[in-house]
């Protein structure tokens, strides 16, 4: 069976004061090859803490992880991870970054300079080859990051926040990259970000998480990835229907936000 | 006296030349970014090292020098006043039986390296009789006045005045070009005014350090020559600064790596991280002597705990988002300490070393002030005991000069071999 099942995956861990955490409680979801489902929900919800246990960085308390027939463990390049920022390598050049995979799995040098010269032609960088990342805007070093993670050629990308640390208009111009790459590539993709309307452009799945304990609240299917892969983003964030779920979405969010106020107050 | 004198003058030079070059170098500054900051005070950024400042203060650090060392080098006006040379007199009163006499002593203060010959003078009348005496630039001279009178010491004759002061023993009187004091015993003991220089045996003219670093570098010191003195010690810095990198650095990146080297070495080297490696000169040297392996252990022993710490918070400094990702592309553990680890921890690395190399130039130094046969340090210290005190200066200025020059190259070397550093 292809594709990632997470079954009635929990986490929990303890405190050095005693207390514990409930991170994750009985997450299930299944997703197919190729879906690229975008996870929302407000701090403390436990979508990094997912993140990690299915990139296997970290290990959950009880729950399955089942990816292509075999169960996780540990992490794996068959897993590619995209980082908000600081991932990359800055001793060594865009091109050095980019062949880092094939280079740990001893791939052939022509081999691997056709993949990273055509992967830094997809995310247009071909001019910036020899440079070294920290001469990079903050732009060009995540288009960077997607290049390195594709050039492994993973079965699954999981994105923490990976536009989270740029400016408004190279972000946009970053989410049509992402839903070009998702198309081209075919890959399936998990992506966490704080930001709803991201969220909405990029997920043709989406699970907003509620916290305490972490756990599924609501699921979309959402057509609005499908139009962006086309159209300009900012065309699709006309249509009325994404304006409604927009508006839905914030005030759930709202709503749990201020919940977890109101318990803290009332704790304190 | 003359110290404040001295910070008077300095003082005096800082506040005129910044005037002086404040008003005349105002507008020729450079019309940069900095330039047009109008906020420059508490914005260290703006705070530029005036180039004119940095020369006038060597100079002035030469002038303050040579001025109160009498240096050849400066105009007679410049030079402070020096010690008295040449021939003066004052006059002593003897008196015995109840009798009073004067006579005239004549002292001739000549220049250390020479001695004259002392002129006769007249014995003139009354039992007290002339006298005259040589006594050496700097130094001070009993006058046994008494010894060509009628009456001396053993027939009760005793000093009681100087140039017609009354004087008893302890007390001091001026005269012309000196003064006279009293011992304990009843002899005047006559010392030549000092004016206000330097001695040289205490601090010697520029020149004069000048010339005897050609003395030294065409002859040697000490059976070695200048260039081996400071080749053995830059031998034993490098050899012990590269045995504890060697040592040092494998350990640090196994604290940072696995709980039980962590666990085993922290009480250590947390224990021998402040411990100054002089306090193991004397350990070192019971247990290995004064040749150069105790010497190599005692700077290895300095550089260790250095860099074991830097290797150790090199590990810990990198990013855990790098070594995920690092893992996420399929690197295995030896991979990821080749490619990630060793690479990201090489800044600190380096700071780690260039601490090290300072810490290990001066232990050398005075490891081989205590007991050496060679070295810098060993160098001025056998100078100081034969009080050449140009060599010393010499040593002290080479010393300070290969120190700088050593952290200077490791920052070129840092520069060169770690552009990264910083940019993470």
């Amino acid at each position: 069976m292809s594709g990632l099942s997470i079954q009635n995956l929990s986490m929990r861990f303890e405190l050095p004061n005693g207390g514990a955490v409930q991170a994750l409680q009985d997450v299930s979801l299944d997703l197919k090859a190729g879906e690229l489902m975008s996870v929302l929900g407000p701090s403390g919800c436990g979508k990094t803490t997912l993140l990690n246990i299915v990139a296997g960085f970290l290990a959950q308390t009880s729950g399955k992880l089942i990816l292509n027939g075999h169960e996780i463990s540990g992490p794996d390049a068959e897993r590619g991870m995209v980082f908000q920022k600081g991932a990359l390598f800055e001793w060594m050049s865009v091109r050095e970054n980019v062949g880092f995979g094939p280079s740990m799995k001893g791939m052939p040098s022509a081999e691997k300079r056709e993949i990273v010269d055509h992967l830094l032609d997809v995310v247009g960088l071909q001019d910036f080859k020899e440079k070294a990342v920290y001469e990079l805007s903050g732009g060009m070093q995540q288009r960077v990051a997607l290049a390195r993670c594709l050039a492994n050629d993973p079965d699954v990308i999981l994105m923490d926040e990976p536009l989270g640390a740029l400016d408004a208009l190279t972000r946009e111009k970053m989410q049509s990259l992402v839903l070009k790459l998702w198309k081209e590539t075919g890959k399936t993709i998990i992506l966490i970000t704080h930001s709803v309307e991201e969220a909405l452009l990029l997920g043709e799945r989406l699970i907003v998480m509620a916290p305490r304990p972490g756990r599924i609240h609501k699921e979309y299917r959402l057509p609005f990835a499908e139009q962006g892969v086309d159209a300009d983003l900012r065309e699709v964030k006309k249509h009325p229907d994404f304006g409604v779920k927009r508006d839905e979405i914030l005030s759930m969010i709202w709503d749990m936000e201020e919940e977890i106020m109101g318990r803290t107050e009332e704790t304190a | 006296m003359t110290g404040f004198f001295v910070l008077a003058i300095y003082v005096g030079i800082f506040v005129a030349s910044y005037f002086i070059v404040t008003k005349l170098v105002h507008h020729a500054t450079v019309k940069d970014y900095t330039s047009l900051k109008t906020v420059t005070f508490g914005d260290e950024s703006a705070v530029r090292p005036n180039r004119w400042a940095g020369i006038i203060s060597i100079l002035t650090l030469f002038l303050i020098w040579g001025m109160f060392t009498g240096s050849g080098l400066l105009p007679k006006f410049l030079q402070a006043p020096g010690p008295f040379l040449g021939t003066t007199e004052f006059t002593y009163t003897a008196e015995a039986n109840g009798q009073r006499d004067d006579a005239t002593v004549t002292v001739i203060v000549h220049p250390r390296e020479e001695k004259p010959e002392l002129p006769e003078v007249e014995l003139g009348d009354g039992f007290a009789k002339n006298d005259v005496a040589g006594i050496a630039q700097w130094r001070t001279g009993l006058i046994r006045v008494d010894a060509n009178d009628d009456f001396t010491k053993s027939d009760g004759a005793s000093v009681v005045a100087i140039n017609g002061q009354p004087i008893a023993r302890g007390e001091t009187v001026k005269t012309a070009d000196g003064t006279v004091t009293l011992t304990d015993k009843g002899t005047p003991n006559f010392a030549p005014s000092r004016g206000w220089q330097m001695e040289p045996l205490y601090l010697p003219p520029p020149e004069a350090v000048w010339e005897r670093t050609g003395k030294v570098i065409s002859e040697g010191f000490r059976g070695f020559t200048l260039w081996q003195h400071l080749g053995y010690s830059l031998f034993r810095v490098v050899a012990g600064f590269l045995l504890g990198a060697i040592i040092g650095i494998p350990l640090g990146y196994a604290m940072g790596l696995s709980n039980w080297f962590r666990g085993w070495f922290d009480p250590i080297v947390e224990f021998m991280r402040p411990v100054p490696p002089l306090a193991l000169i004397p350990l070192v040297i019971i247990w290995f002597g004064i040749g150069e392996s105790g010497k190599v252990i005692l700077l290895f022993l300095a550089a260790l705990w250095i860099m074991a710490i830097a290797a150790r918070s090199g590990v810990s400094g990198v990013n855990i988002s790098k070594v995920h990702a690092a893992y996420s592309l399929g690197a295995s553990k030896w991979q990821l300490m080749r490619y990630v680890i060793i690479p990201n921890s090489l800044p600190e690395i380096f700071t780690g070393a260039r601490v090290a190399m300072g810490v290990c130039w001066g232990t050398v130094v005075a490891a081989e002030l205590v007991a050496a046969e060679q070295g810098a340090g060993m160098m001025i210290m056998v100078a100081s005991r034969f009080q050449n005190t140009d060599i010393v200066i010499l040593g002290i200025i080479l010393i300070g000069v290969i120190g700088f020059g050593i952290d200077m190259l490791m920052r070129w070397a840092e520069r060169i071999l770690v552009p990264w550093k910083g940019k993470g």
